[in-house]
């Protein structure tokens, strides 16, 4: 008998039938993480959970029995007071209860099985993109890639190329004629073997210089010569990254309700999750204002409450005081979101206008605009709330070469969607249009 | 419980483990005390055991594959993972203790969660009752070649990644959807003269390879000769080409295989490694009942011999005793944990049957087994039925009437021209027989499973491919699935299908499904 520990073995062996299922299932599975995200929280996106997808999409037809037609027996277990000859009324809706082991598994439920987070993420985000990522830059140093590339005379010691030198050594060696060793084995056997039967002869003189001729040569000509050797040659490939940065402006001002500034949190926080997980070299810089404006760290704009009056402007100029700092426009891809409840005052709406037109978005790939409503969803008599400051100033510079698009957020559950209109994929984006 | 208050029949001999820790000193030194007993007392013979300690979730992926160590890929094996992980994390399913595995050396999976006495009954029930049933059981020495099946499963998980590879995922995917749906068709029921040889297999792949290469095709051969309009059909012209074509044929994928006039040599290939798996479960589930009782029958004794010896602690036994009861639960019909007999408790009940009328006998027991009441001779007895029956044959043979009383069976008959069931027999003295019969029935897969046959092919017309289904008692087939099936059919072929329900007792047309190929395979 064997006994094998196969614990260590790897698990999850059946992960490429699950890709393949997923796969098969995609659409139905992609249909239903939307679905259920509309239900989540932002947080609970990363958190993955428990899908129900239609039976039918991935139903494995084959030739069974089906209900209805002819006659069937059932042996049953359990009789109480069923006597031979008794008739029994069927159960309504014809299928009875579980007295036919019905072969295909019980008719069109839904089937339902958990994905993990990774999965669910990447359903979520899969059709999502930064749009136009196309300033692509050669950056220097870090992102060099070696390659091997033939051999070298010269290398460090750890990259010598032993069979290659050992090649070289030998042609070397056949070449020369190095002696070897078994023709100078022969020749001393053959020498001692005279001397010790007392032979003087010149024959064996001249087996003595020709040892003594072997025996130089061998000296002369090294088995291993520093010419012999090779190292492997490795060679530097740049590896072009693409570089962006995602600015996140926050309105945090007193005219911001705390369910304001929850929504706004949480579609950052679902960008930052995209960007984190879709773009290694993302960066992000988030940045809050009030009247003054700060770029701050991602806990603080996340979690940190500090409140105050409106100049939108600020922003926009602390924005453009990090681009000149740290992200030369010719190195990097630009981006933006802004969140804001569209308040400004009156007096700052010409500053954002000309901030915008000449500064910010000549140099931006994308500019998103996002503005949360009251979470009342319009009350009745709200209906035609008027326009907010921000949103006519923006309004003005839309146009359709604009790389700009607005949206309004009035409720959670708008957020995904608003979110997935913003980043979508194919060409019917969002830019440049006024919903 | 102390040792002290023991009965006093028990032997000296040290316990085989204390508490529920084990090793694999403990696995090995149960494996040979259970070995002693197993094949030295009751003379069981097994094929060698290889025992693997896997953990829960190496459990999990074994489920998804049909149990067994290696298959290809497919989806449809993700599918039933992603449910199976489903139940079990909603805690609706424990997992199986044990998965073994048809093949010599006889692989046994036990999950290391496992108590020792859990790893004790599971060698009992797994590496021996199952082992020897595999071994000695004729349905699986005619259907199934043990020594060659992990051989031929890697030959196949390779091929299939290999034609992956070659033509694509998704062709492939499509290949083994319809090849996966026409499955249990894919198996021949009667006996063939050669014994399967799955290492040969291989081989064989390689010449059949060269020779398809020289396509050799007895549709085109057969295609009757031009003969003047309206002159009668030659019969024994059409005899002719059945007996080429082996029909009528049961085994669809076999036809197909063989036949099909489009299909490239990777697809035969493939359709033939999907029939070669098929048929290797084939006796599996003929035999479902009597190999769950007889495992169950063997665990049952060699743990109460153990136990007798002082082997495995009081505690332990009792540990064994509700598991083991667990095992061979019986939910009555209404209740709402019913779901259907439950193969262990049936088998291991009729098992204890035959024991208890080869011991025992009264007078019932001469009446309905004079071959055996009394003898004396359970476990010789026993095994001459592991080797020489099946499920249906079994319960034909020997469900005695106590074992229906016990379980209070009844038969219900649902006739779907009735407005109400009919409850057509009970456990008493005239329904006994009644009862046996429906319940060997029950089991006969030919029976339950429907019976559709390949009859013939239009050659003469648009060489369209005519099954037929006989229909038992009129009971029809499912029609949405069996019109998706027919459509992969359709897509195997290459040309128009048509399958004919027709009534087995009148030969009466019930129904007719057409379906032609929508994208043809080749």
């Amino acid at each position: 008998m064997h006994i094998i520990d196969r614990r260590l073995n790897p698990k999850g062996k059946s992960l490429p039938n699950r890709q393949r299922f997923l796969r098969r299932a995609k659409a139905l599975v992609r249909d239903a993480v939307h679905e259920s995200s509309a239900s989540r929280g932002v947080r609970d996106v990363e958190q993955g959970g428990e899908l129900s997808i239609p039976k039918a999409g991935v139903s494995e037809p084959t030739f069974h029995h089906g209900q209805g037609s002819g006659i069937r027996d059932h042996v049953l277990p359990g009789n109480k007071e069923f006597v031979e000859g008794d008739r029994l009324p069927r159960p309504p809706g014809g299928g009875g209860r579980g007295t036919e082991g019905s072969p295909d598994g019980g008719g069109e439920d839904d089937f339902r099985f958990a994905l993990s987070r990774d999965e669910f993420v990447d359903l979520f985000l899969e059709d999502l993109e930064l749009p136009d990522l196309v300033k692509q830059k050669v950056a220097a140093s870090e992102s060099v890639s070696w390659h091997r590339a033939g051999y070298s005379p010269s290398g460090a010691p750890a990259n010598m190329a032993l069979g290659r030198t050992m090649r070289n050594s030998l042609s070397r060696r056949i070449a020369l004629k190095r002696p070897n060793k078994a023709e100078i084995r022969r020749l001393y056997e053959e020498i001692e073997d005279r001397e010790r039967k007392g032979e003087v002869s010149e024959e064996l003189e001249a087996l003595r210089a020709e040892l003594a001729e072997l025996l130089q040569k061998t000296s002369r000509i090294p088995f291993v010569d520093p010419i012999d050797v090779r190292y492997k040659r490795f060679d530097p490939k740049p590896k072009p990254i693409a570089r962006a940065v995602m600015f996140c402006l926050m309105d945090v001002s007193g005219s911001m309700t705390e369910d304001m500034k929850d929504l706004a949190k949480r579609f950052f926080m679902l960008l930052h999750i995209f960007l984190a997980r879709r773009y290694k070299h993302v960066d992000v810089v988030f940045i809050r204002h009030t009247h003054t404006a700060q770029e701050v760290d991602e806990d603080t704009f996340f979690h940190n409450r500090e409140t105050g009056g409106t100049i939108v402007s600020t922003a926009l100029e602390e924005m453009m005081r990090v681009v000149r700092e740290r992200y030369p426009v010719s190195d990097w891809n630009i981006y933006a979101a802004q969140a804001s409840d569209g308040d400004n005052i009156t007096a700052d709406a010409g500053r954002v206008l000309s901030l915008m037109q000449e500064d910010i978005l000549p140099i931006c790939q994308y500019y998103a605009y996002i503005e949360v409503g009251r979470g009342d969803g319009g009350l009745p008599g709200h209906h035609a709330r008027r326009e907010s400051d921000l949103w006519s100033t923006y309004r003005r510079i839309m146009g359709p070469e604009v790389p700009m698009a607005m949206r309004k957020v009035n409720h959670r559950r708008e957020i995904f969607p608003v979110f997935r209109d913003l980043f979508k994929k194919d060409g019917d984006k969002a830019v440049g249009r006024v919903p | 419980m102390t040792d002290t208050a023991a009965p006093a029949i028990k032997t000296a001999e040290k316990p085989l483990f204390e508490g529920a820790e084990w090793n694999f000193d403990t696995i090995q030194r149960v494996h040979d005390t259970v070995e002693k007993i197993a094949v030295g007392e009751m003379g069981l013979d097994v094929y060698p055991n290889q025992i693997e300690v896997i953990t829960a979730e190496q459990m999990l992926d074994a489920y998804a594959s049909s149990a067994l160590p290696l298959l290809y890929k497919h989806w449809s094996f993700g599918k039933s993972f992603a449910q199976q992980e489903m139940l079990y994390r909603k805690g609706f399913r424990g997992l199986a203790y044990e998965i073994v595995i048809n093949s010599s050396p006889c692989i046994s999976y036990i999950m290391e969660e496992n108590t020792a006495l859990m790893q004790t009954l599971v060698i009992a029930h797994a590496a021996f009752g199952h082992n020897h049933f595999f071994k000695n059981n004729y349905v699986f020495q005619q259907w199934t070649d043990a020594e060659g099946i992990l051989d031929y499963l890697d030959f196949a998980q390779g091929y299939i990644a290999e034609c992956e590879q070659k033509y694509g995922h998704g062709e492939v995917e499509r290949l083994l959807d319809a090849a996966h749906a026409l499955q249990q068709q894919g198996v021949f029921r009667y006996p063939r003269k050669k014994v399967p040889d799955l290492k040969s297999e291989e081989r064989k792949f390689r010449e059949r390879q060269l020779h398809e290469e020289r396509v050799y095709d007895d549709l085109w051969r057969t295609l009757p000769k031009a003969s003047t309009p309206g002159a009668p059909r030659d019969s024994r012209e059409e005899e002719r080409r059945k007996a080429l074509l082996q029909l009528p044929q049961e085994n669809i994928l076999y036809f197909l295989e063989k036949t099909s006039p489009m299909l490239k040599g990777w697809q035969r290939e493939v359709l033939r490694i999907v029939r070669n798996i098929a048929q290797y479960f084939y006796p599996q589930r003929q035999t479902k009942m009597m190999n769950e009782g007889c495992a169950t029958w063997t665990h049952y004794t060699i743990m109460g011999t153990l136990h007798d010896r002082g082997l495995i602690p009081d505690g332990a036994y009792l540990e064994f005793l509700q598991s083991h009861t667990n095992v061979v639960f019986q939910p009555e019909f209404d209740d709402p944990r019913y779901s259907g007999l439950n193969p262990y408790a049936v088998g291991f009940a009729v098992m204890r049957d035959i024991e208890r009328a080869c011991l025992t006998p009264d007078e019932e027991d001469h009446r309905w087994f004079p071959d055996i009441a009394g003898c004396g001779d359970p476990i010789g007895v026993l095994k001459d039925t592991w080797h020489n029956f099946r499920d249906e044959s079994f319960i034909q043979q020997y469900l005695g009437p106590k074992v229906i009383r016990d379980f209070r069976l009844f038969d219900l008959s649902d006739d779907s021209d009735e407005p109400t069931y009919l409850v057509r027999a009970i456990h008493n003295e005239r329904g006994y027989r009644e009862i046996r019969n429906r319940l060997a029935w029950h089991y006969d897969i030919a029976r339950m499973e429907p019976d559709i046959q390949v009859v013939d092919v239009d050659l003469t017309g648009d060489r369209r491919l005519m099954l037929r289904h006989r229909a038992i008692d009129g009971v029809m087939l499912e029609e949405g699935d069996a019109r998706r099936v027919l459509g992969y059919l359709a897509d195997l072929w290459g040309y128009d299908v048509l399958l004919t329900e027709v009534d087995a007792a009148t030969d009466m047309i019930l129904k007719e499904h057409k379906a032609g190929p929508r994208r043809r395979f080749g």
